[in-house]
């Protein structure tokens, strides 16, 4: 399968891999997928008071338009409030990466993966 | 050294050079163009010929008689041939048909058919290390089976099935017993008489000859009747009519020749390249070989790395020409239906890589490959969230995932 650049960019470079501490209440995780779907993301923000993405981490198994997508997204929610962050859609993430039509669903798990993580940390400042 | 490194052999073969050779010669007006059926002339005399001495190099990789060989385009039109003509040949006997889940899908979907036209099918179910047991088709010949079909040695997992065993069985009951050997021929020794095969099905692109040419081996004592798939001019003693392709023939006889008499060499290089390979990645953490390793051909090795998906695992290896049992390969979400059918959970299915090693394989390219797949799971295993998890303790059979 042929991957666009910007995916093989991703993949090979991938921006904000890593883990933030999950117990503090600044801290919301997505993850989502199934290892036997072959997708599991596992992305995490860190919000301040007013709610603003100061920084993002993910880790994703999956193939290289699951990584490039996970990693992309990290980049789009940084510095954003979560209520925008909330609001990206998967068809701008397999826009920007020229995902083919089998790859759609990356991207979708993208989507629910910042949808998740804001629940989290929602759910943990009680809003 | 030249990237990308091949290592696909079990998908497909360069041709020998010796063969390409051999193929050229009957082609143009210098060579032996004619139609090998045309008898009145010396253009069709030389043509035939030159098929007839293909024909018995072929037979003799398996212990044949060269009258025992019928010319197919490749292994799937001589399944098509053995399955569908022998089923149909003897519907009054019974409308039974066995086969296993692992086979290749041109045994597979030519049951489907088969079932569509109101055949019953039995799907064994391999062991977990890949292989079908004789006894395993005893217990489920019936009154009413015509046909089993049993694969030789299974291109994913190179798992080498007892065939001499399940078709004394075969013999025994009066049971048709057919073989995909497209994965075996040159690989591992072969023997029509010793094996008791009535039909046995090869491919000359897996043994360095060309795409496009294949055979059926069909018994003649006793002997076996199938019906034709494709009419015309009464070829291959009707069994299988269309104009004969002399290049593809002869290409297929000289590689199947040379096959023959590399074997031992072959063998005992490649089991060599492919303890080299094992030895290499065996001591990396979850790690685990798919198949049997005592009872294979030593081309095929299927590996699982645990915690790394296939696909992406395969995009790391990009100057490695492999391939993967995981489903983002295709356009479905399945995994390999070999791995599934081993009990293997997806997750494994989905982190298994095949490597194949053949006649031009190097141990400076097992080594080369060593390195790069160990650093390509070490990477991957650090952007793993499972991985993480397992090495945090978590038993990931005990979350709740989000199937999607």
């Amino acid at each position: 399968m042929a991957y666009s650049d910007k995916v093989i960019d991703h993949y090979e470079n991938p921006r904000n891999v890593g883990k933030l501490d999950d117990k503090s209440k600044f801290v919301g995780t997505g993850m989502v997928g199934a290892p036997a779907c072959g997708d599991v993301m596992r992305l995490q923000i860190q919000v301040d008071s007013d709610g603003v993405i100061e920084d993002a981490k993910f880790k994703t198994y999956g193939c290289g338009s699951a990584i490039a997508s996970s990693s992309l997204l990290t980049e789009w929610v940084k510095g954003k409030n979560i209520n925008d962050a909330e609001q990206i859609k998967n068809t701008e993430i397999a826009q920007e990466l020229a995902l083919p039509p089998v790859k759609i669903h990356c991207s979708v798990l993208a989507e629910d993966a910042i949808k998740a993580a804001v629940r989290d940390v929602r759910g943990k400042q009680g809003v | 050294m030249t990237l990308p490194i091949y290592l696909d052999y079990a998908s497909t073969t360069p041709v020998d050079p010796a063969v390409a050779d051999k193929m050229m010669e009957c082609l143009t007006t210098s060579g032996k163009f004619g139609n090998p059926a045309s008898r009145s002339h010396v253009f069709g005399w030389e043509a035939e010929s030159a098929v007839e001495v293909a024909r018995a190099d072929v037979a003799s990789i398996m212990g044949a008689d060269p009258r025992e060989i019928v010319w197919t385009s490749g292994a799937t039109e001589a399944n098509n041939l053995a399955i569908k003509g022998c089923a149909h040949f003897n519907v009054r006997k019974g409308k039974h048909i066995i086969t296993s889940r692992i086979e290749h899908k041109a045994v597979l979907d030519t049951c489907r058919q088969l079932e569509r036209e109101g055949f019953e099918l039995t799907y064994l179910d391999p062991d977990e290390s890949g292989l079908i047991q004789p006894e395993m088709v005893s217990a489920a010949i019936r009154e009413d089976t015509t046909v089993v079909s049993i694969m030789h040695v299974n291109n994913e997992l190179g798992t080498r099935n007892d065939i001499a065993s399940i078709g004394k069985v075969c013999r025994d009951r009066k049971v048709f017993f057919h073989v995909d050997a497209a994965q075996s021929a040159g690989k591992t020794p072969i023997d029509v008489e010793e094996m008791n095969v009535d039909m046995m099905s090869f491919s000359a692109h897996k043994l360095y000859g060309p795409k496009g040419i294949g055979a059926l081996y069909v018994r003649r004592k006793p002997r076996v009747r199938i019906e034709a798939q494709i009419h015309g001019g009464g070829h291959e003693r009707g069994m299988r009519s269309g104009t004969l392709p002399t290049h593809q023939i002869v290409g297929m006889g000289e590689a199947f020749k040379l096959g023959h008499e590399l074997l031992e060499s072959e063998i005992s290089r490649i089991t060599a390249l492919r303890e080299r390979l094992w030895a290499g990645v065996a001591d990396m953490e979850e790690v685990y070989l798919n198949g049997s390793a005592q009872q294979s051909v030593p081309g095929i090795i299927n590996i699982s790395f645990a915690f790394v998906e296939g696909e992406s695992l395969i995009m790391a290896l990009r100057d490695l020409a492999v391939s993967s049992g995981s489903a983002c390969t295709s356009a479905s979400l399945e995994p390999s239906y070999v791995l599934r059918a081993l009990g293997l959970n997806d997750e494994m299915a989905h982190s298994s890589i095949r490597f194949s090693i053949g006649r031009y394989t190097t141990k400076e390219q097992i080594d080369d490959t060593i390195a790069k797949v160990r650093r390509a799971v070490e990477k991957l295993r650090e952007l793993s969230p499972l991985w993480d998890m397992f090495k945090d303790g978590i038993d990931l059979n005990q979350v709740e995932w989000s199937a999607h």
